[in-house]
């Protein structure tokens, strides 16, 4: 999809003025985070676990080429096929090429974020084959064209009454007149719908969450049963994933699923993990025939090495949105791509460029929420100051923002003229507002006073109160 | 596409600054696999005896709305699937995993349940599967698929029934792990060649592992509308486990 991150200010304002979004956020505001801490509260080795699944994907990170090249050895000797894509052009064709050679008319897809990397449905639309979202979310938003808009619930943007809405306009076969009034009947419907489609599918497209070196294995993790009915009905199982997603062992997988389910959703373990390994085996009475692998760079591997390389270890388990106060604020589809929320304000830039995503890590109030709850400790307000480096650095920013900023350098490098600019400011406002005690407007400000008050100072500052203190409190001694 | 293979690879190293690992470095990874090396198994899962460790895989598993029935024998299992199915209101209908493991299921004390052994077809509303193993941790069912085990009988039919032997329970995830390792590609026995390192395949050339495994822990779920969830989405609405507590079968 064409990313609209460049416009993120006027997103944000559609996202905040949207009844329906604000309403289906503060399901989400609540619901995810409570399950989390749940979850967490029965696993007491929590944290230890996280500094394992840290370490267990640094040593993937940093042996990657090593074990890229066992995990593709190990997929042949299955008697699957590795393809290696450099880029989401690259990627997209692979797969045309695959349902191509099949004859596929219809594409099942599971649930993958890296589909959406590559806007891999229009592609194959583009050219004759219908793609089929079978995850319900990922459904939802394909019969309403509109991207996913978070990463693990792709509409969680909306609630039922539009999901209902979709339904009767998509599936005219059923009776208009039939009550669409729960999510269980919703769930009804989807489930009777899709099921003719998983039968006739002539390929199913998953994603994977891991891929293991040692079996040369791919691992998805759902709760649904689609990625499963997508893998084992079709002639052909392609599995499309960015090449960060290896991990050495069986062993190293369990520690990272015992991270995924609990940060993601709050459950102990997701419905179904399912470690797949190659095509069908003689003598085995279902699954694929084929069984391929489409490997992703598509700009990581730039990022080994650099002060990005830890966005490399993301799970993609959306504990960072479903904390993050801004997510929370204005919903995905203001980040205008296919990450929203802190790890998409760090990854976005990375993929399409800080020229159209510059403003995603500077919407932050780097209130940490999200690092102190990534299952693998990735420094994300870190990294988004790293990009706000680079874009003062790279001139991106505009000159009012850059004069601004150069003002302020200005002012911190000189302490001195910093305290008696503050001291004075803080004397004049603490005098100007002492009657309401709070600004409504201010000078040069008005962008931040026009949605809320400014509280006026006590007309001193922190640092004349403390040294005034300190100095009290040698006197006593 | 090997262009690509090469770039990406390249690129990974001039990213890594480096070159292709030396023999000494691979060496020391391909041991790090050979050693199948746990890291931390949470205390809940570690060092349980065989009681509580049924006890902790069927309070899971409850949790996650599978039902557990407990029977003392594979007699009994026509009779406790007889009664799910009527309970459940379901049809006396089942297809059974052609696996030899469940050959000696005395389906004929039961002559109105009608079985039919093979994979799941479309219109199959109730299956019946053996498993490998059910790990106490989380409540999860372990099914490799193979000529006897079609992963189609997991997924398709809307009601998932499974036998589960006691002594089949383990406790953890790596516990699961090694089971596949002794089942699908067992160590060599002393004087037999050594599998090449870092290659993949077991003593006879099989893979590692079967085509499919699945960890199944409860049954279908959803909550993508409006964050509530909905059992049965894709896959069975309902997993009945018949966990049979006679003595310790092939773990």
């Amino acid at each position: 999809m064409q990313p609209t991150s460049h416009s993120f200010p006027a997103n944000a304002r559609a996202g905040l003025a949207d009844p329906i979004l604000q309403t289906a956020l503060g399901l989400a505001r609540t619901g995810f985070p409570q399950r989390r801490q749940e979850a967490i509260a029965r696993l007491p080795e929590f944290e230890e676990l996280r500094e394992q699944g840290r370490a267990i994907k640094d040593h993937a990170l940093a042996n990657l080429d090593f074990y890229l090249e066992l995990y593709e050895r190990n997929v042949t000797a299955a008697g699957g096929q590795v393809h290696w894509a450099r880029t989401a052009e690259e990627a997209r064709a692979t797969v045309l090429a695959i349902c191509r050679a099949a004859n596929a008319k219809i594409v099942t897809k599971g649930k993958s974020m890296v589909a959406e990397e590559i806007a891999l449905n229009d592609h194959l639309e583009a050219n004759g084959i219908t793609p089929v979202e079978t995850d319900l979310g990922e459904y939802i938003i394909q019969l309403r064209h509109e991207p996913p808009s978070h990463i693990i619930a792709p509409a969680i943007h909306l609630m039922k009454e539009q999901v209902a809405d979709a339904f009767r306009e998509a599936h005219t076969e059923l009776d208009p007149a039939r009550p669409l009034i729960d999510p269980r009947a919703l769930c009804d419907e989807a489930r009777t719908v899709l099921r003719p489609r998983f039968l006739a599918a002539d390929v199913g497209i998953t994603g994977a969450n891991f891929l293991v070196a040692e079996t040369g294995s791919s691992i998805i993790v759902t709760n649904e049963g689609n990625g499963d009915l997508t893998q084992i009905l079709p002639r052909i199982h392609i599995v499309i994933t960015g090449i960060e997603k290896i991990v050495p062992t069986l062993e190293d997988a369990a520690t990272l699923l015992r991270l995924l389910a609990r940060s993601a959703t709050g459950q102990e373990f997701s419905s179904y993990t399912t470690i797949s390994t190659g095509p069908r085996r003689p003598g085995d009475l279902d699954g694929p025939e084929e069984y391929h692998v489409v490997l992703l760079d598509n700009g990581r591997s730039a990022l080994l090495g650099g002060e990005f390389q830890d966005m490399l270890r993301c799970l993609r388990c959306a504990a960072c949105l479903n904390h993050c106060p801004v997510y929370a604020a204005v919903g995905g589809h203001a980040y205008g791509w296919v990450y929203p929320g802190p790890m998409g304000a760090v990854l976005t830039p990375a993929l399409v460029g800080l020229g159209e995503a510059g403003h995603l890590p500077n919407a932050s109030s780097f209130c940490g929420r999200c690092e102190s709850v990534c299952p693998v400790k990735i420094p994300l307000p870190k990294m988004m100051r790293h990009w706000r480096e680079r874009e003062f650095a790279w001139r991106l920013n505009p000159p009012v923002y850059r004069s601004g900023l150069r003002l302020w350098a200005a002012l911190a490098q000189r302490p001195a003229l910093y305290h008696a600019l503050a001291g004075t400011a803080s004397r004049v406002l603490g005098w100007a507002g002492q009657l309401r005690g709070r600004f409504r407007s201010l000078p040069f400000a008005a962008g931040w006073t026009a949605v809320r008050d400014m509280p006026a100072p006590q007309g001193r500052s922190f640092q004349s109160l403390w040294t005034e203190q300190q100095r009290r409190s040698e006197r006593r001694r | 596409m090997s262009a690509a293979r090469d770039d990406i690879l390249g690129g990974i190293r001039r990213a890594l600054r480096r070159g292709p690992l030396s023999a000494d470095q691979a060496a020391e990874l391909t041991e790090r696999i050979a050693a199948h090396r746990r890291n931390l198994v949470p205390a809940r899962a570690a060092a349980l005896d065989p009681a509580a460790r049924i006890d902790l895989f069927v309070a899971m598993a409850e949790e996650v709305q599978t039902t557990v029935a407990r029977v003392s024998s594979e007699l009994d299992i026509p009779a406790e699937v007889a009664r799910y199915l009527a309970a459940e209101n379901l049809p006396a209908e089942l297809v059974v995993a052609p696996d030899q493991s469940l050959d000696a299921i005395p389906w004929d004390t039961r002559p109105l349940l009608h079985i039919r052994r093979g994979r799941a077809e479309a219109q199959d509303a109730v299956s019946l599967t053996p498993c490998l193993a059910g790990v106490a941790e989380t409540g999860t069912l372990m099914l490799a698929s193979g000529p006897g085990t079609p992963t189609t009988l997991n997924f398709l039919p809307d009601t998932h029934i499974v036998v589960l032997h006691a002594g089949q329970i383990v406790a953890s995830y790596e516990d699961g792990w090694d089971l596949l390792r002794a089942r699908f590609n067992p160590p060599p026995q002393a004087g037999e060649m050594v599998r090449p390192t870092g290659g993949p395949e077991g003593a006879d050339g099989a893979p590692l592992l079967p085509r499919t495994i699945n960890l199944i822990t409860g049954p279908s779920r959803t909550g993508d509308i409006e964050q509530r969830i909905q059992l049965g989405a894709h896959g069975p609405r309902r997993l009945h486990i018949v966990l049979v507590e006679d003595a310790p079968s092939q773990v």
